[in-house]
């Protein structure tokens, strides 16, 4: 039993208290129920919504942020994914970019297979980055926190890493609607 | 042979100003002069390399990956899942270690199935030679820019000079 259980907050929850601080960012959100929860809080264009390639969302927001330094570029992922993408803590660490916000909602399990458990809660994915060299590293169980947190982020030069212990908690939200060549499309051009 | 420098000058004259990659052996010359050039970022597996690169992509770059043949295996989910279906592009620059069984035994495998396992992933490719150099690059500039989808430049041995000629 998760000693944070029952009083924790749902990773929604957590993503429309992000998503009010947001504007016109470019957002890369990992597959399965956070793309498909972002798509329901607040559909973006500037929202890359992603439904494979587990494990890749912070490489690709790392790439736009390298192609894109005059704008700040978040990553959403979750702790199925950034075990699956390890080494790109590593990557993302020694390239620094400044315009990098990694955020990891962190609910221990695959929940969009049906909640079997990761390891994340014996491995303190937050501190793997704060090794690997991430510049400002922060560990958050409430909203209050959470947001304190996130504004002083978007102000600090990166990478950054916010990680967000949420429970299991999903959201009724259907599958990503656009096209995945129109996700593209819509995306490039928000963020041109 | 294709000096290493004439090689990254040609991408670059295509357009291409954004490199990562996983080192080869076949690739150390080329790697050295883009690092020589300051336009190289190094990934640590070639499947975060391809995300990185489509990444850039939409952000206004032209993407090349520079791996081993052996990292097309890692890549096969992203080049599928990203790539294929978002129509995202990039050039794969792919050594083609174990080229007609004289290889290391780790690269016999895939040195014998590579082409076809691109035919059946459908990511169009073709092999750069010395004396078709010219017409291969324009080949790949046009199937980037036409299909919009990942396109592969096999590098074999002896062909662009490495780091010990």
């Amino acid at each position: 039993m998760r000693p944070e259980q029952g009083t924790l907050i749902s990773r929604a929850q957590a993503m429309a208290a992000l998503l009010e601080l947001l504007t016109d960012q470019p957002v890369i959100i990992c597959n399965g129920f956070p793309s498909r929860e972002a798509q329901k809080l607040a559909d973006r264009p500037t929202h890359f919504y992603m439904i494979g390639s587990m494990g890749s969302a912070p490489a690709i927001a790392l790439g736009v942020a390298l192609a894109k330094p005059q704008k700040q570029v978040i990553a959403f992922d979750g702790d199925g994914n950034v075990l699956m993408g390890m080494g790109t803590l590593a990557t993302v660490a020694a390239l620094k970019p400044k315009n990098f916000i990694h955020v990891v909602f962190d609910n221990e399990v695959y929940g969009t297979t049906g909640n079997q458990p990761t390891i994340s809660n014996v491995v303190p994915l937050e501190k793997v980055a704060k090794a690997a060299g991430y510049m400002n590293v922060e560990r958050v169980l409430d909203l209050d926190d959470l947001v304190y947190e996130f504004k002083d982020m978007l102000k600090k030069d990166g990478p950054s890493m916010l990680l967000i212990k949420v429970n299991e908690f999903a959201e009724d939200a259907g599958r990503v609607v656009l096209d995945p060549p129109d996700i593209t499309k819509r995306f490039m051009k928000a963020i041109e | 042979m294709i000096e290493s420098d004439a090689f990254v000058q040609a991408m670059q004259n295509m357009g291409v100003n954004f490199f990562t990659g996983v080192p080869d052996s076949l690739l150390g010359g080329i790697i050295a002069e883009l690092m020589d050039r300051r336009l190289y970022t190094p990934a640590v597996r070639e499947d975060e390399a391809v995300a990185m690169a489509a990444g850039a992509y939409m952000g206004g770059k032209i993407p090349a990956v520079l791996m081993q043949n052996s990292g097309l295996g890692t890549s096969l989910n992203t080049l599928i899942s990203l790539n294929l279906i978002y129509h995202q592009p990039c050039i794969l620059i792919v050594s083609w270690r174990g080229q007609g069984g004289k290889d290391a035994p780790e690269h016999l495998v895939m040195g014998e199935v590579m082409p076809q396992l691109l035919d059946t992933m459908k990511i169009p490719h073709r092999t750069l030679t010395e004396h078709s150099a010219i017409e291969d690059l324009k080949w790949v500039a046009e199937t980037f820019m036409k299909q919009r989808i990942p396109v592969a430049l096999f590098i074999t041995k002896g062909v662009v000079k490495g780091l010990h000629p």
